[in-house]
């Protein structure tokens, strides 16, 4: 076990598109398992972060308080972490409150008085604005796409896994 | 005829003739982007600059600059990389461009041009600016938010169409493409519906209304098509 490499998912505000399309790696599914331990994502058991992670993919975008104190929790224990999808590398669609201000976009939602996001309680608080990955903390790669398709996320994983390095290029980085 | 070199190859240029227009001639894709055939050539996208390698490596928007003898023209550097990746990168960030919805997602030359040079994320914040939209025609909108400034749009109808609908409002960052002096483009006297400004767009900035994601295909090259078979005056 100890020869496989430590992966963990993480999932921002986004839609999940990029762990369905991760699932669309269909049997190439039984090969990551063999390379690879997911030791932390939405779909596996685990609460807690655990240390000594090896790769981080990370889908959706910074929206929240308790969102950002994860992104460093994450970034401080994994080697390397990945920016999977285009809501964690450009905003995407979440970002689209930014132009408002982010009491109007709540009060908006959810009226007046003591309204959920606006302070960190139960519900964690609203970030004034939804921001990508790389504007909180170092990215080491980037996977873009809405969602990237299952192909360009294989060569990615399993070239780092194998050689090191990946490199998408040409329409692998396409947005959108 | 006029003898220079382009990345180091000799070749042959008419007197007249642009260093972008000889580069195209000789096989050589230098990335344009404000751009288009047929329309008056502005260089102000800057994503065409290249180096003169015998004035110090000067950097000049091919575009507009014309091809000298003896020229020693560099199209493709690893300067020249980096330049014109953080300007895609400034384009991308400087308004709200969220490809995964816009019409003219995967026919794009924003999009494209991200594509071509390796841009896989941006490196600098994004500003997320308000900006509204102009639905009021009852054929095409507008959407600021996905608005590059190439000015495509206002010379196509200056230049093309002769309407002088199209112009630009405000100056430096604020700058926006407006219609009639900023009167509702519905609302436009002078605008004849044609279209050219939406085909001329690079982006989904103009489109069809009706349009669904990623289904807004535009012809820019139906701008050269219509100048050559009418010449224009200006």
């Amino acid at each position: 076990m100890s020869s496989k490499v430590r992966v963990a998912t993480m999932w921002f505000s986004g839609c999940s598109g990029c762990h369905m399309s991760f699932l669309d790696l269909d049997e190439r599914l039984i090969e990551f398992a063999e390379l690879a331990e997911l030791v932390y994502s939405p779909i596996v058991d685990p609460k807690e972060i655990p240390d000594g992670i090896d790769v981080a993919l990370i889908e959706g975008t910074v929206n929240t308080t308790e969102q950002l104190e994860h992104l460093r929790e994450i970034r401080e224990k994994a080697k390397i972490v990945v920016a999977f999808g285009d809501c964690a590398i450009t905003g995407n669609v979440p970002s689209m409150r930014n132009p408002s201000p982010r009491d109007e976009v709540l009060r908006t939602v959810y009226g007046r008085g003591d309204i959920p996001g606006l302070r960190a309680g139960d519900v964690p608080a609203l970030l004034p604005r939804a921001r990508p990955l790389q504007e909180h903390v170092k990215v080491d790669y980037y996977i873009p796409g809405c969602p990237p398709d299952a192909d360009r996320i294989w060569k990615f994983i399993v070239t780092l896994i194998k050689e090191g390095k990946p490199r998408l290029e040409g329409e692998e980085i396409r947005f959108g | 005829m006029i003898t220079l070199k382009l990345d180091g190859r000799e070749v042959q240029a008419k007197k007249g003739q642009t260093i972008l227009e000889v580069a195209l001639e000789n096989g050589i894709r230098i990335p344009t982007l404000c751009y288009l055939e047929g329309l008056s050539p502005k260089g102000t996208c800057r994503l065409c600059l290249v180096e003169i390698v015998n004035q110090n490596g000067k950097l000049v928007p091919a575009c507009v600059t014309p091809a000298e003898e003896g020229l020693e023209v560099v199209t493709h550097s690893d300067r020249l990389a980096q330049i014109r990746r953080t300007i895609v990168e400034m384009l991308f960030l400087e308004r709200n461009h969220i490809c995964a919805f816009c019409v003219s997602n995967g026919h794009c030359e924003l999009q494209d041009l991200a594509v071509e040079l390796g841009m896989d994320h941006v490196t600098l914040p994004y500003r997320y600016p308000g900006l509204a939209m102009d639905l009021s025609h009852g054929g095409f909108g507008l959407d600021h938010n996905r608005c590059v400034v190439c000015g495509r749009c206002v010379r196509a109808c200056s230049e093309v169409e002769g309407a002088f609908t199209w112009g630009f409002a405000g100056r430096g960052i604020d700058t926006m493409v407006a219609t009639d002096l900023g009167t509702p483009w519905g609302l436009s006297e002078t605008c004849t519906s044609c279209g050219k400004c939406v085909q001329a767009c690079p982006t989904g900035a103009l489109f069809e209304k009706g349009m669904a994601t990623a289904a807004q295909i535009k012809s820019p090259e139906i701008i050269r098509e219509v100048t050559e078979r009418r010449p224009r005056v200006f």
